[in-house]
């Protein structure tokens, strides 16, 4: 046998660092509609190769095209622009009175407003989402009043969550949104207990799970899978693959495996990959991942192939990291353009009424911001009171904590 | 009333909890239809079916995680970790999610699970048989601590951490399950049949979180134990002839500091023990809490008896366990302070 050598460390780096010209050409796009659509009820090692392609279906001239087509109406797809689109000025106003410092820390969901925006309009009153961070659409979706999250965001009198949390943590129960945990990935295996209790309850509810592409690295994803699979949960496991993880690329996580779709075949999940900035495909194939599960045929894991346009949070820089016309030469472009062209295609939209919503829109949320404002922001005006520090550690306070709370002078 | 060991006492808690509230459920490893390790959990499966009672994937984060799900959908998970020893990958769902759920989401979502652990050493049980882990839960905010010491207790501790809205650590010291043991490894074991607290009542009773038991009245120095050391400590107290008074804790978190404070400013001497390794222990809170509440009472420095602080070992059993010598010697040198 020949002499190998010295053993060499591999460290995988992606295509492009600052300064180079971005490159995706490695990325291999299915067209829209060529990818077929199963019956729910398929035997998963038939599909084995759907977590390895990408489900479109709005195709470069706006039409919707091929068999994960046709299920919304255009009232339910002008209100799916709204909604992106209200995320989005949400996003701005915020992350602009992040640097004002009227609150510490914001994360954008630039890029991403389709994923979690449509995937809110599968479910049904009573399913519980355990998002992260980065899926605030879920509860624009739902209609969550705006004034309430900027409150949580801004810590003031009027946070629902006395502010005790960092901003963005938001928790709704009547929503079906979890309390968000900045521990990553632990919601993920959450998510399938409350799915199996429902199971156990013989309810009809499901469980929406989500993760980022960098999470998935963590073992709670792992454990997710087996017990998703062991239980046959009522579950849809969403990995949103944004490509990166603050400064890490999609890469480093990956472990030189396909994709993160193929993550669910050694569990005999049912596994898909779809155009994370396609708000028909999104909604589509949530819809066929939420019917499963309410059909008793158990989990589904959906990759949904986007890209994060926008920083990691207000804390990061990626251009430090990141050629910064990256999210430019993104090929799957930006979901809110795509549904709005699709939109003018249908000839229910225009760009006048467009921009005239944008205006709308703006000030709805300016208005929102307002009210917000009016019961403070984290440096100024009214905010939580310091007993708040002291309930909620436990369901009655117990002697100790009552202590520290007179030491504390509340 | 019937006499019980803890471990029937333990599962008849259960039995108890899962008949009253559908919403309780019983899961862990090997804890389904062959009824536990330590038989815990036998026969739950066969009475209640395999939607109460499940054996479970080799994976304690998912074992906890899950049960966090489960109880934010509204049931109330019962799990096992199948020893203490092994809690470790499920350290973060409980510290960052169990504990913190009610207050990081302000009461928008609960968790009332009870964590099952086997715990504690004297079994020749080497590293990851023997370790007494309960300081890494008392020192987390938003979860409580239990740790019984007999068939009794178990029972009403465990029905009522079941029945307590928050998570609890319910930790079971093994070298307790089939008798009560002072130490004396060279002496055949009483089975728990000869022991009044072995005395288990059927039906629904509860022993109330946080609150001690005094079990021997004492007016020349206190004891502050738990789990198997009560017993080292009773026999401690009887070898010496020392005139000790020995609090059961039995809750580590809420602490019932009032039965402390009261016995200390009596008896003016502390010793505490437990198994745990010394260093940062939770014999380190209870010296400091003895210290801040009853300096002007104290006639000596608060002494602990403790495990030394390595790693458990096998073959030192013996040397390392906190046995009625050493009890006894530091209540010696606590009465001659």
């Amino acid at each position: 046998m020949a002499d190998a050598g010295m053993l060499r460390f591999h460290v995988p780096e992606p295509e492009v660092r600052p300064g180079g010209t971005p490159d995706f050409s490695n990325v291999t796009i299915a067209e829209a509609g060529s990818v077929p659509r199963p019956d729910i009820d398929v035997d998963p090692r038939t599909i084995r190769d759907m977590a390895f392609s990408i489900i479109r279906v709005l195709n470069r001239n706006g039409e919707a095209v091929g068999p994960w087509a046709g299920l919304l109406s255009s009232e339910e797809l002008l209100e799916g622009l709204r909604n992106m689109m209200t995320l989005r000025t949400f996003d701005a106003r915020m992350q602009m009175a992040q640097r004002q410092g009227k609150t510490s820390f914001y994360m954008q969901h630039l890029g991403e407003e389709a994923v979690s925006c449509a995937f809110r309009k599968a479910l049904s009153p009573g399913d519980m989402n355990f998002p992260t961070y980065r899926q605030a659409g879920l509860l624009i979706a739902d209609g969550y009043p705006m004034v309430t999250m900027m409150n949580q965001i801004y810590s003031n009198e009027a946070d629902p969550l006395k502010g005790r949390q960092l901003p963005i943590m938001y928790s709704s129960k009547e929503h079906g949104f979890f309390s968000i945990s900045g521990n990553l990935a632990t919601q993920y295996i959450q998510a399938v207990g409350w799915a199996m209790a429902s199971a156990i309850s013989n309810d009809s509810r499901i469980a929406a799970a989500w993760i980022g592409d960098g999470s998935t690295a963590e073992s709670d994803f792992h454990s997710a899978l087996v017990f998703a699979s062991t239980y046959k949960a009522p579950v849809v496991l969403n990995v949103v693959n944004n490509q990166w993880a603050i400064s890490t690329f999609q890469g480093i996580a990956r472990g030189g495996s396909g994709t993160f779709a193929a993550r669910g075949l050694g569990f005999g999940i049912p596994s898909l990959r779809v155009d994370g900035n396609d708000y028909l495909a999104v909604h589509a194939v949530a819809k066929w991942a939420a019917t499963r599960a309410r059909d008793n045929l158990g989990p589904t894991l959906v990759e949904y192939v986007t890209y994060r346009a926008g920083a990691h949070s207000s804390s990061d820089d990626p251009s430090a990291y990141r050629p910064k016309t990256e999210s430019d030469a993104w090929p799957l472009g930006d979901p809110v353009v795509r549904l709005k062209n699709h939109l003018i295609k249908l000839g229910v939209w225009s760009d006048e009424r467009h921009a005239q919503a944008e205006a709308e829109i703006l000030d709805t949320v300016i208005a929102a911001q307002k009210e917000a404002e009016s019961h403070g922001t984290l440096h100024a005006g009214g905010k939580p009171s310091t007993r708040e520090m002291f309930e909620g550690v436990f369901a009655e306070m117990p002697p100790h904590l009552r202590r520290q709370r007179q030491q504390a002078g509340v | 009333m019937p006499r019980r060991t803890m471990i029937e006492a333990i599962r008849d808690a259960m039995d108890v909890s899962m008949e009253r509230d559908d919403k309780v459920v019983v899961f862990g490893e090997d804890v389904g239809f062959f009824g536990g390790v330590f038989r815990v959990t036998h026969g739950l499966q066969a009475k209640y079916g395999k939607s109460r009672c499940f054996d479970a994937p080799i994976n304690e984060s998912g074992i906890v995680g899950s049960a966090i799900g489960m109880a934010a959908y509204g049931l109330k998970p019962c799990v096992e970790i199948q020893f203490a020893d092994y809690m470790y990958p499920a350290y973060d769902q409980l510290t960052q999610e169990a504990a913190r759920l009610r207050y990081r989401s302000n009461g928008d979502f609960t968790c009332p699970i009870v964590v099952r652990m086997p715990t504690g050493g004297g079994i020749f049980g080497g590293q990851t048989h023997s370790q007494s882990p309960e300081a890494l839960f008392t020192h987390v905010s938003g979860l409580k601590t239990v740790v019984p010491s007999n068939p009794h207790d178990a029972k009403g501790l465990l029905i009522a951490a079941i029945e307590d809205p928050d998570p609890v650590i319910f930790l079971e010291p093994k070298r307790l399950y089939n008798g009560p043991f002072d130490g004396h490894h060279d002496r055949p074991v009483t089975p728990w049949s000869k022991h009044e607290l072995g005395e288990v009542a059927d039906g629904h009773y509860t022993v109330p979180l946080g609150k001690a038991a005094i079990r021997r009245a004492g007016g020349a120095v206190t004891v502050l134990a738990y789990g198997t050391m009560v017993y080292v400590a009773q026999a401690a107290a009887e070898e010496t002839g020392i005139d000790a008074e020995i609090i059961d804790l039995r809750t580590l978190l809420p602490l019932d500091l009032d039965t402390i404070v009261a016995s200390v400013k009596k008896t003016g001497r502390c010793v505490v023990v437990h198994e745990a390794t010394l260093t940062s222990g939770f014999g380190a809170e209870l010296s400091a809490l003895v210290q801040e509440n009853c300096f002007y009472h104290l006639e000596a420095p608060v002494a602990r008896v403790a495990g030394w602080d390595t790693p458990y070992p096998h073959a030192q059993e013996w040397e390392y366990f906190p046995g009625p010598a050493r009890v006894g010697r530091a209540l010696l040198e606590t009465l001659e302070a």
